[in-house]
C-alpha cells in the first residue's frame, strides 16, 4: 500500500480535530488538556511527515521543541486543575464564571 | 507523483494500522466518561504515534516521545486524575452546554483543509532516503543527525527552551502551593 504525504496529512488534521472537538464539548479540566496534548501530538505528526517529505531535518527539531513546551504546558495546567479543585471542589470548568480567586 | 511516495509495502499497511487505532484511541479520550480511562486511552494513542514516527525512520523524535509524553506527562496526568478523584461522570453530564454550536462549527472548520489538500501542489524535490540519517556527507544514525542540525543551527531555540522549562517548573511550584505566606 503506497502512503503519500497526502494520507500523512489527512491523518494529521483528523487527530487535530478530534482534540479540538474534546477541547470544546467537555466539561472535565483534565480531559480538556488531555485533549491539548492530542492537538500538539498531530502537529507533530505533520511536521515529522513533512519533514520526511521535504528531506529536511528542521522539523524533526521543531518536533523536539514541541514535545518540551508540551511538558512544560502540561506541568503548569496540572497544577492549575490543583489549584481550581481546591477552590470549586470540582472539575466543572463551567463553573469557572468569576475572575475572583 | 512517485517522489511523493512516504511508504510503500507492509510499512504502508503498518501506518494505516497504527493510524486508525491512534484516531480511535484519540476519539475514546474525548468520549470516555471516566477521566482515568480517558488517560490510558490518550497513552495509547501516543504509543501508536510514536510507533508512526518510527516508521518514517524518526526514531529520535519516537523515543522523545515515548520518554517525554508517555513516560513523563501521562504520569503526571494520572498522578493529577488520581489525587482529584473525580470519580464517573454520567453521559450526559459530560459534555458543556454548548455541544450543538461546536458539532455544527466543525464542518466549517474542516472545509478549509480539505481545499487546501485538493489545490496545493508540493514542491517536486524527491524523496531522499537517507536524509534523516546524514551528518554532512557521511551516513550516521538519526540520533547524530538531529544532534548535527540542532546544536549548529538551533542552538539559541534549545537553550531558551531549557530557560522555559526552569520557568514553568517554578510556576508549577508556586501555583500547586497549599497557601501562599503573606511577605512582610
Amino acid at each position: 500500500m503506497t502512503i503519500t504525504i497526502n494520507h500523512y496529512m489527512v491523518v494529521s488534521f483528523l487527530l487535530f480535530a478530534i482534540g479540538f472537538m474534546g477541547v470544546l464539548v467537555r466539561r472535565n479540566f483534565l480531559t480538556i488538556l488531555m485533549s491539548i496534548e492530542l492537538m500538539l501530538n498531530a502537529v507533530n505528526l505533520n511536521l515529522i511527515a513533512f519533514s520526511r517529505r521535504l528531506s529536511d531535518l528542521t522539523g524533526q527539531v521543531f518536533s523536539v521543541f514541541v514535545i518540551t513546551i508540551a511538558a512544560g504546558e502540561a506541568a503548569i495546567g496540572l497544577a492549575l486543575t490543583i489549584s481550581f479543585f481546591r477552590q470549586k471542589k470540582t472539575l466543572n470548568v463551567e463553573e469557572a464564571r468569576t475572575m475572583q480567586g | 507523483m512517485s517522489e511523493g511516495v512516504l511508504l510503500t509495502g507492509a510499512a504502508g499497511w503498518l501506518f494505516a494500522v497504527f493510524a486508525v487505532l491512534a484516531l480511535g484511541a484519540a476519539v475514546a479520550v474525548v468520549v470516555a466518561r471516566n477521566p482515568v480511562h480517558s488517560a490510558l486511552f490518550l497513552l495509547l494513542s501516543f504509543v501508536l504515534v510514536a510507533g508512526i514516527f518510527i516508521l518514517q525512520q524518526a526514531e529520535f523524535v519516537g523515543a522523545v516521545q515515548m520518554l517525554v509524553y508517555a513516560g513523563g506527562i501521562m504520569v503526571l496526568f494520572l498522578f493529577v486524575v488520581m489525587l482529584v478523584n473525580p470519580g464517573v461522570v454520567a453521559l450526559d453530564k459530560a459534555f458543556q452546554t454548548q455541544f450543538d454550536l461546536a458539532l455544527v462549527l466543525l464542518p466549517i472548520f474542516l472545509l478549509p483543509f480539505l481545499y487546501i489538500l485538493g489545490t496545493e501542489k508540493l514542491p517536486d524535490v524527491p524523496v531522499k532516503p537517507d536524509a534523516f540519517r546524514m551528518v554532512g556527507q557521511k551516513i550516521a544514525g538519526n540520533t547524530e543527525a538531529v544532534a548535527w542540525v540542532l546544536f549548529r543551527d538551533y542552538l539559541v531555540p534549545f537553550e531558551v527552551a531549557s530557560v522555559f522549562l526552569l520557568v514553568a517548573m517554578i510556576g508549577a511550584v508556586v501555583l500547586g502551593k497549599r497557601t501562599l505566606e503573606k511577605m512582610d
